[in-house]
C-alpha cells in the first residue's frame, strides 16, 4: 500500500529531453517505474531510453494513459509545464525544478486545487512507492518497502534518513518530498492526512527545517491522528533573516524557528530526534507499541 | 533581494501611489541642494538595506537647506548595523494627521498573497500583531481575481477606516497589488501611510523585497542588486552563484543539500564544534564547482578546519573527490579536513581520497565529532 502513487502508476516526464530529464528517467525506468511517455515540446515523434517523445501532455495522456508527471523544466518554463499538465488532465505531478517564482506557484497551485490535481514539490526530490514505483531523484537502492511513511522538506537530508531507516530494517510505504520552496503544491499536513487513511503505514517520519508555520500546522492535525508521528528538524544553528539554501528556509521576523516547530511538535507528543541517527530507534519504539 | 526606500518609493509612484516630492542625495553638498529646491521643512533619511535607521540616528528631520547638508554629511558617514550609507532621501516632510499600515505579502500556510491594512501605521507591524491584532485587517487575494475595488473596499471598512476615506485607501491598496505583481515582489510595504490634513495619502516610507526566483524575467531590478550583505564574503558568494551564509565559529563547512547542510551545522554545534559558514553545492556539482566552494570557504581567515559532508544521488563522490584534491595541491593546506562521502561512487571517491590527509568518516556524527576534536586541539597548540 502506499499514498499517490504505486507500481501501476503511469508516468510522462517532461523535459526528458534535457540533461537532467534523461539521467533521472533512466534510474527511474530501472527502478521499475512506468514511464510511458515524455514531453519534449518540437521533439515529438521521436523516442528516447525506450520511451516515446510527444510535443504536448495531452497527446500523452491520449497515447499513452498517462497519469502522473514528472516536471524537469527551468524555472522559467516550469509554471506553464505544470498548467499544461492539468489542462491534459493530468492527476498529480511531481516537480523537481528549484528557482521557480513564487507568484507563478500561487498561481498554479489556485488552478491545480480547482482541477484537483496534486502537486508535489516544487524544489523536492520527488515521491516513491517501494518497491517499483519512483518518481523524480531519489535513489533507487535507498529504499526497502514498509510501515513507515516519510514526509520532507528536503532532498538529500531525506536520503540520510531513508539509509538510516532501510539499514535498520524499517521499510517505507511512500517518500514524500514536498520540497523547500516557500509555496509548496502540498503541505506537511496534506500528506499526513494521506497516511493516516493508508492503512499499511504505521508510522510517519517528517522532515522539518526552519521557515514557515508547516510544521506547526501539521502538528494541530497530529493531536489527533491515531497514526504515530516522529520528526526531525533541521535549522536549530540558523541565524535569523537568512536563507539557508532553499528558498522557503529563512527564519523571519522571529518565526520559523527550528524551536518553535520542535515546541509544537513535542507539544503533541511528536518525539523528536536531535540528530538523524536517532530516528531509527524513534521509530521502532512506535512500531512496538 | 531587498530594495532601497527610495526605489521603492519609485516603483509605487509608477503605480499612480503618492509620494513625497523628493530626491537621492550622495554627497551633503547635493543634498543641501535638494532641500533648497524642496523648500521649507524636509527629511534626510540614509538609504540602507537594514531596518532600524531611524533609531540608529539615520532619519532627521530639519527646516533649512543649510541644516539638510549637515544632517546629510552626518548620515552619509554612518554605518548602520554594519552597512556603510552612501546615499540619503531628501524629501518634503508630510503634515501627519494620522498613519496608517498597508502592505501586500505572501502567506504561506495559506498559499495566497494577503492584503494587510491597519490604523496603526508608523508602528512595528510585528509589534501591532503581538499586542493589538484586531487593530490588523487581512484579506487574501485569489490570484485569478486579483485585489478588486470591493475587496479594498471591503478591507478598509473592516479596519476601521472613516467611509470619507475609503475611496483614497481603495486606490492605494489596489495600485499597491499592481506594484507588488508587476514587480514579482514578496513584500510591498508602505508604513507609514500618511494621511494629511487636506486628506490626502502618501506613502511617506516603502519597503519592497522583490523574489529571488524572479529575478531572471526583472531585468531592471536584478540591476539594482547592491552588496545587501553586510559581509564581503557573502558578497562574493553571491557572485559566484554559491548558496553560503557566514557565521562566527571555526569549522568551515561545504555540503550538498540545504537540508542536509543546516543537519551539519547543527550536529557540529552539538558535537561542541563552532560553525564558521553554510554553504550548499546543490546537486550534481563538478569538481570545478567543488574548489569554487571550497576556496570560498578557506577565504575567511576563522576557518581552522573544513567538514565535507555529501550524499551523493546526481552528485558524484569522485567529483567531490578530485576536487577535494585540487584545491589542497593548489593551495597547499595545512588544516584539517574532514570528510563524510556516500552514495554515487562513494568507493571511487574514498579510493581517490585514500593517499591524501583527508580525515574520513563513515557518519555525520563521527565527522562532526573528529571535526570538532581538531580544531579544538589545534586551537590548543597554536
Amino acid at each position: 500500500m502506499s499514498i499517490l502513487v504505486d507500481a501501476d502508476t503511469r508516468v510522462v516526464v517532461q523535459g526528458i529531453t534535457g540533461r537532467e530529464g534523461q539521467f533521472h528517467t533512466e534510474q527511474m525506468l530501472a527502478y521499475g517505474t512506468k514511464v510511458v511517455a515524455g514531453v519534449t515540446p518540437g521533439k515529438g515523434g521521436t523516442e528516447t531510453l525506450g520511451v516515446p517523445v510527444y510535443d504536448s501532455v495531452l497527446e500523452a495522456v491520449r497515447q499513452q494513459g498517462a497519469e502522473v508527471s514528472c516536471v524537469f523544466v527551468p524555472p522559467a518554463f516550469a509554471a506553464d509545464a505544470i498548467l499544461e499538465a492539468i489542462d491534459a488532465q493530468i492527476i498529480g505531478i511531481v516537480c523537481i525544478t528549484e528557482g521557480i517564482p513564487t507568484s507563478d506557484m500561487i498561481r498554479v497551485q489556485r488552478f491545480a486545487r480547482e482541477a484537483g490535481t496534486w502537486i508535489i514539490g516544487p524544489n523536492g526530490p520527488g515521491i516513491a512507492s517501494p518497491p517499483s514505483c519512483k518518481i523524480g531523484i531519489i535513489p533507487g537502492r535507498l529504499f526497502t518497502p514498509g510501515p513507515v511513511g516519510i514526509v520532507s522538506r528536503s532532498g538529500t537530508l531525506t536520503y540520510e534518513v531513508l539509509a538510516e531507516l532501510s539499514a535498520g530494517g524499517l521499510g517505507q510505504s511512500t517518500c514524500v518530498g514536498i520540497g523547500g520552496d516557500a509555496v509548496p503544491g502540498t503541505q506537511f499536513v496534506e500528506v499526513l492526512e494521506l497516511f493516516e487513511d493508508d492503512p499499511k503505514t504505521e508510522v510517519v517520519a517528517l522532515i522539518g527545517e526552519i521557515g514557515g508555520a508547516d510544521e506547526e500546522i501539521a502538528a494541530e492535525r497530529i493531536r489527533t491522528m491515531k497514526t504515530p508521528v516522529v520528526a526531525f528538524i533541521a535549522g536549530k544553528t540558523a541565524p535569523p533573516g537568512k536563507r539557508m539554501g532553499h528558498a522557503g528556509a529563512i527564519i523571519s521576523g522571529g518565526q520559523g524557528t527550528a524551536a518553535s516547530k520542535i515546541a509544537a511538535l513535542e507539544a503533541v507528543g511528536v518525539p523528536i530526534a536531535e540528530i538523524p541517527s536517532q530516528m531509527p530507534s524513534l521509530v521502532r519504539a512506535c512500531l512496538e507499541r | 533581494m531587498k530594495i532601497h526606500e527610495y526605489q521603492a518609493k519609485g516603483l509605487l509612484a509608477r503605480q499612480g501611489i503618492p509620494v513625497p516630492q523628493g530626491q537621492v542625495a550622495a554627497s551633503a553638498t547635493e543634498a543641501g541642494q535638494i532641500a533648497r529646491t524642496l523648500g521649507g521643512r524636509v527629511v534626510v533619511k540614509a538609504q540602507v538595506l537594514v531596518g532600524g535607521r531611524g533609531k540608529a540616528g539615520g532619519i532627521k528631520v530639519v527646516d533649512t537647506p543649510e541644516a539638510a547638508e549637515s544632517a546629510a554629511g552626518e548620515v552619509l558617514a554612518m554605518r548602520i548595523k554594519g552597512l556603510p550609507v552612501r546615499k540619503v532621501l531628501v524629501e518634503q516632510a508630510c503634515d501627519i494627521a494620522s498613519e496608517y499600515y498597508a502592505s501586500i505579502t505572501v502567506d504561506r500556510a495559506a498559499r495566497r498573497n494577503v492584503a494587510i491594512l491597519s490604523r496603526a501605521g508608523g508602528i512595528d507591524i510585528e509589534e501591532v500583531a503581538a499586542t493589538t491584532p484586531e487593530m490588523i485587517a487581512k484579506a487574501h487575494i485569489d490570484p485569478a481575481v486579483g485585489l478588486r475595488p470591493y475587496m479594498a473596499r471591503a478591507l478598509a471598512a473592516d479596519a476601521g477606516v472613516p467611509r470619507e476615506q475609503w475611496g483614497r485607501i481603495e486606490r492605494v491598496l489596489c495600485a499597491l497589488y499592481e506594484a507588488y505583481i508587476a514587480n514579482d515582489a514578496s513584500l510591498a510595504e508602505i508604513n507609514p501611510l500618511v494621511m494629511t490634513a487636506e486628506g490626502a495619502l502618501i506613502a511617506a516610507d516603502a519597503k519592497m523585497i522583490i523574489d529571488d526566483n524572479a529575478l531572471f524575467r526583472q531585468k531592471a531590478l536584478a540591476e539594482l542588486r547592491e552588496e545587501e550583505e553586510d559581509d564581503p564574503l557573502e558578497a562574493e558568494a553571491h557572485r559566484r552563484g554559491l548558496a553560503y551564509v557566514r557565521l562566527d565559529g571555526d569549522i568551515g563547512i561545504v555540503g550538498n543539500g540545504a537540508g542536509l547542510v543546516m543537519t551539519t551545522l547543527d550536529v557540529v554545534q552539538r558535537a561542541g564544534g563552532r560553525p564558521a559558514n553554510f554553504l550548499d553545492i546543490g546537486g550534481g556539482a563538478r569538481s570545478d564547482l567543488v574548489e569554487s566552494a571550497l576556496d570560498m570557504v578557506l577565504t575567511d581567515p576563522n576557518v581552522r578546519g573544513v567538514l565535507v559532508v555529501i550524499f551523493g544521488g546526481i552528485t558524484r563522490c569522485d567529483e567531490v573527490a578530485r576536487g577535494l584534491i585540487r584545491t589542497m595541491a593548489e593551495r597547499k593546506l595545512d588544516l584539517p579536513i574532514v570528510v563524510h562521502l556516500t552514495g554515487t561512487r562513494e568507493e571511487e571517491g574514498r579510493a581517490l581520497l585514500a593517499g591524501s590527509p583527508v580525515v574520513p568518516a563513515d557518519s555525520l556524527e563521527e565527522a562532526a565529532d573528529k571535526m570538532a576534536r581538531l580544531v579544538e586541539s589545534r586551537t590548543q597548540a597554536a
